[in-house]
């Protein structure tokens, strides 16, 4: 936690819900209907000034209880409120809160994933549509934590370095409605939080995923909880004809993640990008 | 302060839970053949209300003194156990034996503490590693009714091998699957199966140590075996030979139906998330806590199945 984020905490609890909140412009924020002990200091924190409000149309798919909590499975889906420019996922209570940040370029707005948990907490997806407000889903994930103060189990391994940024990847042929491609992959990857003892933050803090000619189909910028050895689900929407993905990225240590993930054969799709 | 507390008290104690007075799992020792007792366990996952009984350790009392077979999850479990053998022989304790690591076999081992404690010795080493994490994550989920109870390792290492108590000549089966190490007994003297923890009837199976390919293997083992009176881990008793069948039929169903669903979903493109909410076919409704636990093993089973069919890409 940063100290900036720590003093505000701290304020907000001093100070109590009503004088906790930013001064805004605009109508009051409606109540967070979580309750969320953190919320009055998320707010500022991740939306500034804009104007948020609790949808129902942006769903978080999450257990009720978090069975491994260094790997919790995930899914947000904003996909019901058509064009969104951004997506936040986050847990109120984790020391980190934020999991990641995530542009749907030409993607939709929809990311899976999977990341450690310290303790029960409510888990929120946010995305912002062109109209500059804030639409905010969420859940309450119970767990007996630990997640991010535990060491990752890739140091069991004596070779773990050598492994490190590997890729597996897959897509998927587009199906159903907005025929986009679906496409998952796994980044060997410690995801180190920093906040084990002796050892130092090491994770994978942007990953960009691009069209075969190198324009940006989504782009993520990832952070601490991520689980070790992240996965992640997208719906990307490659131009016809396309035969592969790229995948590039970095970690904090300025180590390269460096990809090219093929497409499945489309019937008709070579035709469909001919003049 | 001092009113506060008093505030408190009168609170507390005029609360319903507390009405009933202390703790108590209320043990009932079950005659099911010769010599033999089960404490049956609730089909249920742990909550505050059932203090963690959901398995079904047994008892057999023998010439050579009573053999105690699982020790329930709390050490006011293998008290209340102790205090109910008792109304029942005046023999001695013989010894314990634990069939595998998780915490509601084992947890009851301190008032056993003065006699041998026996398992495999896959479950002593998980129990040396894993024991305290789990004993806190009892705490967290039954919380009072674990007061006082500390992991206890098993004293013994037992093998596979016959070992005679008295008349009960008890046929010790190292298997493998639900977890490491799963220790079945078969009295030979009068065909009770203590089946481990590999046999779940109509209780939904828990997969957190689960090798699903040694696990049917295992159960093919013990498919083979003369059996009069079967006790599974969790669920319900079977006296005959057709519904011991039926019993280790239904792990295998399941388990076979969970392994190959996540597989194809995860070779079709399914997100682990997605398989949460995914339907489970009608013939498992019967099964106790189905959902909570297929959404468990969705979360043991999926991150392997995942990383098997993607393929590498730099």
């Amino acid at each position: 936690m940063n100290r900036h984020l720590a003093a505000a905490a701290l304020l907000a609890a001093l100070s109590g819900p009503a004088l906790g909140g930013p001064a805004l412009a605009g109508p009051p924020d409606p109540a967070d209907p979580l309750a969320s002990v953190m919320w009055d200091v998320l707010r500022p924190e991740l939306f500034g000034t804009a104007p948020v409000q609790f949808d129902e149309r942006v769903t978080v798919t999450a257990p009720d209880n978090a069975e491994n909590a260094a790997a919790v499975p995930v899914m947000a889906d904003a996909t019901a409120l058509g064009a969104v420019e951004e997506m936040v996922l986050f847990a109120d209570l984790n020391p980190f809160p934020v999991i990641l940040r995530f542009q749907p370029l030409a993607a939709k707005p929809v990311i899976a994933t999977r990341f450690k948990v310290q303790q029960a907490t409510p888990l929120r997806a946010a995305a912002r549509t062109p109209d500059g407000v804030w639409h905010i889903g969420g859940k309450l994930l119970d767990a007996a934590g630990g997640g991010c103060t535990a060491p990752p189990a890739t140091y069991a391994a004596a070779d773990w370095a050598d492994h490190v940024g590997e890729v597996q990847g897959r897509a998927w042929a587009p199906t159903g409605e907005g025929k986009a491609t679906r496409v998952r992959f796994l980044v060997r990857h410690p995801m180190d939080t920093g906040l084990v003892a002796g050892i130092p933050a090491y994770f994978i803090e942007a990953l960009t995923l691009r069209d075969a000619d190198g324009r940006a189909l989504a782009r993520l910028q990832t952070a601490e909880p991520l689980s070790e050895n992240p996965v992640f689900t997208l719906e990307v929407q490659p131009r016809a004809g396309a035969r592969s993905l790229t995948l590039d990225g970095r970690d904090n240590q300025g180590g390269e993640v460096k990809a090219a993930i093929p497409l499945p054969w489309v019937q008709g799709a070579i035709q469909g990008a001919l003049p | 302060m001092r009113a506060l507390a008093a505030l408190l008290l009168l609170l507390v104690s005029a609360a319903p839970g507390w009405a009933a007075g202390p703790l108590t799992y209320n043990l009932k020792p079950v005659a099911i053949a010769p010599d033999t007792w089960v404490f049956e366990g609730t089909r249920e996952h742990f909550t505050r209300t059932n203090g963690g009984n959901i398995l079904n350790p047994g008892f057999i009392v023998t010439d050579d003194g009573v053999i105690v077979i699982q020790t329930g999850p709390s050490r006011r479990f293998g008290e209340e156990m102790r205090a109910a053998i008792a109304t029942v022989t005046d023999k001695p304790i013989r010894k314990v034996f634990i069939s595998n690591l998780h915490p509601d076999y084992w947890l009851g081992n301190r008032a056993f503490a003065d006699v041998p404690i026996a398992a495999l010795p896959g479950t002593i080493e998980g129990i040396k590693t894993e024991g305290p994490g789990m004993t806190e994550n009892m705490y967290r989920l039954v919380g009072d009714w674990m007061r006082g109870t500390e992991p206890l390792v098993p004293t013994e290492t037992v093998y596979g091998s016959t070992v005679v108590f008295g008349a009960h000549r008890l046929r010790l089966i190292p298997l493998e699957g639900h977890t490491v190490a799963d220790l079945a007994i078969l009295d030979e003297t009068t065909g009770v199966l203590f089946a481990g923890g590999v046999v779940f009837s109509d209780r939904t199976p828990t997969t957190p140590h689960a090798d699903i390919g040694q696990w049917l293997a295992a159960l093919d083992a013990l498919d083979a075996l003369e059996v009069t009176v079967l006790v599974p881990n969790h669920g319900r008793i079977r006296t005959d030979t057709a519904a011991n069948r039926a019993a280790i039929a239904q792990t295998r169903d399941w388990l076979s139906w969970l392994d190959s669903t996540l597989r194809e979903r995860a070779e079709a493109g399914a997100d682990m998330a997605e398989l949460l909410d995914a339907p489970i076919p009608e013939r498992f409704a019967g099964m106790g806590v189905l959902r909570e636990e297929y959404r468990r093993s969705v979360s043991h089973l999926w991150p392997r199945i995942e990383r098997t069919i993607l393929p590498r890409v730099n």
